[in-house]
């Protein structure tokens, strides 16, 4: 009994500080805002009746305007386009680094810095350059297309009614792209010599070589970039909020808690939150889960 | 057990020299000091707290502590407000716009019951009784506003219209839809300037005055006026008809960018409240001129700044000397004048305001007072934000009935 105590004591005590911050913090609060959900917290004023399921099932059947459908239905779009955005161009870039571009380390800064700025700074700036004023009144890149005499290029952006989130998403690739970019070209460097040479041996072709050989080592790369990108889109706020402001054309699960929460009805915000994590844990699990498999079995 | 014992001396030292500091802050701000929370930090607004605190050190014998948050329109103030509402460090007192928007408040019992002040000040006398009514909640009345601003005014770019051939003003809705053809017909590429939702709101307010009358229009935010009645339809269908004048990439306009349309000669209307006009002369504009939201008639849709005094106050008599400046006529006119807007009170001199407000001032003593929902005057915090939830899909997907289902379930909102 006393050793196992010694065995484990001292580790135990060394990390029951983060246990109990990460404890009350993260999984207390968690709870506690299940708990508010549940609850008909409508107004800043007390009120702990318990109403069940109620506010999750209002969300999806009886809001106004089907608004929480709405915001999902936004986020879904901008997901899709920031994913395969982020992927195929940071892929993209990856394979011209690696084929040994000259000044590469120059290449890799300039597409990895858009990534040190914030969303809020590069928000603002692409707020002004996605103006959405067409002909005589354009700006941003709409007076640029229109000074080019492009202008069947010039289009509304991020207020088409229908397909908005998609430019929405386009400040979100330039600025993520990079960051994919350095996970591939991390995996590329990660895959030894010894196998394209024997590629090379065997008279594979470079198609053969990079379709056959390099991208299959890659997946585990592309599912890391996949899940970071993926969680970071769930959770957009401040680019939005930056771009376009809270409204309802843009409106994703994110922005909507944060209007619900400036009117005081916490059960309502903390139903889109649970939803919200629920969404970011589907994608974070099974990731986690794998990882471990992956770690017990080396 | 000696070291624990050693642990617990220095826990017990700590606390006590935290106490007398923490007790000493509390004594001295009951005596003297009322912390006043406002979101005005800078401009006409910051120039007009600082009036209003001149005729209070004047009228009594506390301390003013400026506890202004900044930023966001007020949305951080509120943030700030609500956190400290709840851990129960309510400031001495703190600026909401007057009317429903203080029906959360009053609901939670955050703030007190203001009748017996209102008698004893004589403020029951002193505003317009359209006023008085707008502002009691079960006869009862919260809080005491120290400005108005009017929000059914049409701005007009005078050289514009002038150049389109419109001499006469128009004064019903069917005059205005000519004077926007002839606008359209003239080459103005956006007839009527618009913002983004809220002042959407107050476009589709307007246009629902015109249509029902000042009676129906305040019965829809209280409840006594049906939503999908055919009066509403058409008020409605007129604001929709009047949305198709608009600058269309109005969604991504604040105010002051839909402003710039009139000033810069590319619409020859504009809606906002009369906050607008200082914006414009700061920006060397001058060629403007106002009118009533044409078939408003005499109704005047207000909104206002207002001060309350929070349950459990540290200093609660400094909190109502603080209230009775804030409604005495030294008061409003200190603030008013800088600020821009009008006292709330009727037995003011006009001849003391520049030309705007002095006739503002004589349409808030002759005219029907409404209460504007996109400002809080007749809408909770959860009606204005899905209000403008339902004017924003309109904009992008012109959607009537959806827009008619969607305000009567917002208008609906808080009425429990």
């Amino acid at each position: 009994m006393l050793t196992r105590v010694r065995r484990w004591g001292p580790g135990l005590l060394l990390i029951s500080p983060s246990l109990l911050l990460l404890g009350v913090f993260v999984y207390g609060l968690i709870g506690w805002t299940i708990k508010v959900s549940m609850s008909d917290r409508h107004t800043a004023a007390e009120s702990d009746g318990f109403v069940g399921l109620s506010n999750y099932v209002d969300l999806f059947t009886n809001d106004i305007n089907g608004r929480f459908l709405h915001s999902l239905r936004n986020l879904l779009i901008f997901t899709v386009v920031f994913l395969l955005g982020t992927m195929l161009l940071g892929l993209l870039w990856a394979f011209l680094l690696e084929r040994g571009v000259r000044a590469e380390g120059l290449f890799r800064t300039v597409y990895l810095f858009p990534m040190a700025v914030s969303f809020v700074a590069s928000g603002v700036v692409w707020r002004w350059l996605m103006n959405s004023g067409q002909g005589d009144d354009a700006g941003g890149l709409n007076a640029i297309f229109g000074q080019l005499n492009l202008d069947f290029l010039q289009n509304p952006w991020w207020t088409d009614p229908e397909w908005g989130m998609v430019a929405m998403a386009v400040p979100a690739v330039w600025q993520l792209s990079g960051y994919v970019m350095a996970l591939f070209l991390a995996g590329f460097r990660g895959i030894p010599a010894e196998l394209r040479e024997a590629a090379a041996v065997d008279g594979a072709s470079t198609f053969q070589l990079y379709r056959r050989v390099l991208f299959p080592q890659l997946t585990p790369v592309a599912l890391s970039a996949l899940i970071i990108v993926g969680h970071m889109s769930m959770k957009m706020f401040d680019l939005i909020m930056s771009v376009s402001g809270a409204q309802w054309l843009t409106e994703v699960p994110a922005v909507y808690v944060w209007q619900t929460l400036l009117t005081s009805d916490y059960a309502k915000a903390s139903a889109i939150s649970v939803i919200l994590l629920l969404l970011v844990a589907l994608v974070i699990v099974p990731y986690l889960v794998q990882t471990m498999r992956t770690e017990r079995r080396s | 057990m000696g070291r624990m014992r050693r642990a617990a001396v220095a826990a017990v030292g700590a606390l006590a020299l935290l106490s007398p500091a923490a007790c000493g802050g509390a004594d001295s701000g009951a005596d003297q000091e009322v912390e006043v929370f406002t979101w005005w930090a800078d401009g006409g607004e910051k120039a007009g707290l600082d009036g209003l605190v001149a005729a209070f050190d004047e009228q009594c014998d506390y301390s003013f502590v400026n506890g202004a948050v900044a930023g966001g329109a007020g949305s951080n103030a509120k943030q700030v407000l609500a956190s400290r509402l709840q851990q129960g460090d309510a400031p001495d007192t703190f600026q909401a716009h007057a009317g429903t928007e203080l029906s959360d408040y009053i609901a939670a019992g955050q703030i007190e019951d203001l009748s017996a002040l209102y008698e004893e000040w004589g403020l029951t006398e002193a505003l317009p009784p359209g006023l008085m009514d707008n502002l009691s909640v079960d006869g009862k009345v919260y809080s005491v506003p120290v400005n108005i601003h009017r929000s059914n005014v049409l701005w007009t770019n005078k050289s514009v219209l002038a150049d389109a051939g419109i001499t006469a003003e128009p004064t019903t809705l069917a005059e205005l839809f000519t004077a926007l053809d002839t606008l359209k017909a003239a080459g103005v590429s956006a007839p009527l300037a618009i913002g983004k939702d809220w002042s959407q709101l107050m476009l589709l307010e307007a246009a629902l005055i015109s249509d029902l009358g000042p009676e129906s229009f305040t019965g829809l935010w209280t409840g006594a006026t049906d939503w999908n009645s055919p009066e509403v339809t058409q008020g409605l269908e007129n604001y929709s008809r009047l949305l198709s004048y608009t600058n269309t990439d109005r969604d991504t306009y604040d105010w002051t960018d839909a402003g710039k349309l009139l000033m810069d000669g590319k619409a020859g209307f504009f809606l906002m409240g009369d906050w607008a006009p200082s914006d414009f002369e700061t920006k060397g504009f001058t060629d403007f001129g106002h009118l009533a939201f044409p078939g408003n008639g005499g109704t005047f849709q207000w909104l206002a700044d207002s001060f309350v005094l929070p349950q459990g106050a540290n200093n609660p008599e400094g909190t109502k000397c603080w209230l009775k400046t804030v409604g005495s006529a030294e008061g409003q006119q200190a603030f008013n004048i800088k600020k821009g807007s009008i006292p709330a009170r009727t037995d003011v001199n006009e001849a003391d305001y520049p030309a705007y407000q002095q006739s503002a001032i004589q349409d808030w003593k002759t005219g029907t007072q409404v209460p504007s929902c996109a400002h809080g005057a007749a809408c909770s915090q959860g009606a204005i934000e899905a209000a403008n939830s339902a004017i924003g899909k309109f904009s992008s997907d012109q959607d009537l009935a959806g827009l008619q289902q969607a305000m009567s379930a917002a208008a609906a909102l808080g009425k429990n």
